[in-house]
């Protein structure tokens, strides 16, 4: 059983995890404000879909990265203003984008590039892998940071400067104010209605580096649904921890080595479609663990009212 | 939020619909005209391609599972509740429906009938789980109905691609269902299948206008804290819910592998995108059931005129998935689809 926990392990890990972990910052930035977003799964695919159609125009994987961000909150702009001045139900609002997001890049893919499936090109310039010799000189943080990607990088530092941001300064408590009690916090003087708007959009920028390591990362390629369930997962990701970007992280932890993992195993002769289950039962475990005890109260449930 | 709540109320329900399905047309024509098509040729190749006489049999026959997974999502939304999980439920029941007639003997009436009970429960029993979830545990049933699908799924595609898998072909799926347990062809592609769910909709129907139970699910639906005050059991409803909605997913997938596939392939059922047009029309219809099942007919002629579209114009299918999306989004927007807000 140890023995399946190696360098390579770890490393594959922590690539697995990025998009997820990005993705789940994003969703507790606006849990935080009170936007529940279920949508990181489309935001992500137009974040990739545009993170490969950025680096085939521009040539180079930053101009992917930008195209990206600048997608992604574009599309996130549904979510914005459709919860905050339209006054539409998160819910539904977030079951549209996804499924807008899906059939969107498919068209696109068809119409721009004319394949369906997916999409491969030389043109398209993937993410450089980062190399510091110092640090891949030494044993566990060489195996972790070795050869990842910038975005991979930023992740962390994201993860790290938001919790900062959010319980550390003005503009953190101002934050959390609108989303635990709207009211409150308009009496404070906080324009709930724009800081619902901007996070969601910053959000938008975040879920944006998602897609672009999703589709640049490791393949350089699109394919339609590229996503394949991470956004999910980082919805997840959000509830496990609460709207607490370090809870969320560690859930992405959790569900990054559960898929490394999986993959091990198959190494081992076990068939992928039994492995590719091993990281939904650890979630559907964790959340039976975490909310097993608290049971119901602290959370509001989600309905759709119809 | 007072205010906000009920403003929306006051405008007519009724043109909401049909304004969302024009502002679906007009955006998807522009997308159409920015891509370099024409979009008259478009939606006239999806009229005649869905609507025309000889088309009809193929609309009908891509209706029947469509509907079904309508009904799938809009039973739970009148109570307010969503079922994320009906590809995995969708799943469950094709493959027992495929299994009951490979290893079971008898005629093939019981075959049939025995296959799409076993489906319908098994489906059914496997979406109560997302429903004691919640009501035991506290996790919210939208998650756990959408991750309780993927292992399902992979479960399927195990047993169909190792221990029953058909060694004589070179996919994963199992062999053909024999030829008396298939569902009767009435015309063409249409199969006794429609009959069936022709039936099942009617039952939604009538359960939810004349029934104490259909009167306590719209009372959750509008109010569920106070349904629990005036002597509904919340948990025992939902529970009863979801299994109905399962149910009715398993027998999606039952009508489907005993009516068109005569056996179950893996990916089959999952890559028409049933659940999630079927969660779209539902939403369309604000969960009540006659208009839902309206909504789902007509987001399969909108489909099956994508095919056509996509044969002679050269614009992909797509597009009518991305019309559809549009549809429900400014639907959400401009008359707040959960505008009571009861969640938060």
């Amino acid at each position: 059983m140890l023995d399946l926990i190696t360098p390579f392990l770890v490393n594959s890990a922590v690539q697995a995890i990025t998009p997820i972990l990005l993705a789940a910052l994003a969703g507790t930035l606006c849990g935080r404000v009170g936007v529940f977003n279920m949508a990181l799964e489309g935001q992500m695919l137009v974040g990739a879909f545009a993170a490969v159609v950025g680096s085939y125009a521009t040539g180079s994987a930053l101009g992917g990265i930008v195209c990206a961000m600048l997608a992604t909150v574009l599309f996130s702009t549904i979510l914005a203003y459709g919860v905050t001045i339209f006054r539409g139900d998160a819910v539904v609002i977030c079951v549209g984008m996804n499924l807008l997001a899906s059939g969107l890049t498919a068209y696109l893919l068809r119409q721009m590039f004319g394949v369906s499936g997916t999409f491969s090109d030389p043109a398209i310039v993937g993410l450089d892998k980062i190399r510091i010799a110092a640090i891949s000189a030494w044993p566990v943080i060489g195996w972790i940071f070795s050869r990842q990607t910038a975005i991979t990088w930023a992740a962390w530092i994201l993860t790290a400067l938001v919790t900062i941001m959010m319980f550390r300064t003005p503009l953190g408590l101002r934050l959390r104010g609108v989303g635990e009690d709207a009211e409150a916090a308009t009496s404070m003087g906080v324009d709930v209605t724009r800081y619902r708007i901007v996070t969601v959009l910053a959000a938008g920028a975040i879920v944006g580096l998602a897609g672009a390591q999703l589709s640049l990362g490791t393949v350089s390629i699109f394919s339609e649904d590229m996503s394949a369930g991470r956004g999910w997962i980082a919805v997840v990701a959000v509830m496990l921890g609460r709207n607490h970007p370090l809870w969320a992280a560690l859930a992405c932890v959790l569900f990054g080595f559960a898929d490394a993992f999986s993959i091990r195993l198959q190494g081992q002769g076990l068939p992928n479609q039994v492995t590719d289950i091993v990281p939904y039962l650890v979630t559907l475990a964790a959340l039976v663990l975490t909310h097993g005890r608290r049971r119901r109260r602290q959370d509001p449930t989600i309905t759709a009212s119809p | 939020m007072s205010d906000a709540a009920r403003a929306p109320s006051r405008l007519p329900r009724l043109p909401a619909a049909p304004m969302a399905i024009l502002v679906g047309v007009v955006l998807g024509g522009l997308l159409v005209l920015v891509s370099g098509g024409n979009p008259f040729t478009a939606y006239w190749a999806i009229v005649t391609g869905s609507l025309s006489w000889s088309s009809l049999p193929n609309t009908l026959n891509w209706a029947v599972p469509l509907v079904g997974m309508t009904l799938v999502a809009a039973i739970p939304l009148r109570g307010g509740m969503i079922n994320l999980g009906g590809d995995g439920q969708m799943v469950v029941g094709g493959l027992v429906a495929a299994l009951v007639p490979l290893y079971l003997p008898g005629p093939g009436w019981l075959l049939i009938l025995c296959a799409i009970l076993a489906a319908m429960i098994a489906a059914g029993l496997y979406a109560t789980l997302a429903a004691w979830g919640e009501t035991r545990h506290g996790i919210p049933m939208l998650i756990s109905s959408l991750l309780l699908s993927y292992p399902a799924i992979g479960f399927a595609s195990f047993v169909v691609g190792f221990p029953l898998r058909d060694t004589t072909t070179g996919l994963a799926q199992t062999p053909m269902i024999p030829e008396a347990a298939r569902l009767p062809v009435l015309s063409g592609p249409l199969n006794a299948g429609i009959l069936i769910m022709a039936a099942v909709a009617v039952i939604v129907v009538l359960y939810d206008r004349f029934t104490v139970g259909g009167y306590e699910l719209r009372m959750r639906g509008l109010n569920a804290r106070f349904a629990g005050y005036g002597g509904v059991p919340l948990a025992r409803q939902m529970t009863a819910v979801m299994f109905a909605s399962g149910a009715i997913a398993g027998l999606v997938g039952s009508l489907i592998v005993l009516g068109s596939q005569f056996r179950f392939q893996d990916g089959a059922l999952l890559s028409p995108g049933y659940t999630w047009s079927g969660l779209m029309a539902a939403l369309l219809a604000g969960g009540e059931p006659l208009a839902a099942i309206l909504a789902g007919a007509f987001f399969a002629a909108l489909q099956t005129g994508g095919f056509a579209m996509q044969r002679e114009t050269a614009i992909p299918r797509v597009l009518t998935m991305v019309m559809q999306a549009i549809i429900i989004l400014f639907l959400a927007i401009r008359h707040g689809i959960g505008r009571q807000g009861g969640a938060r």
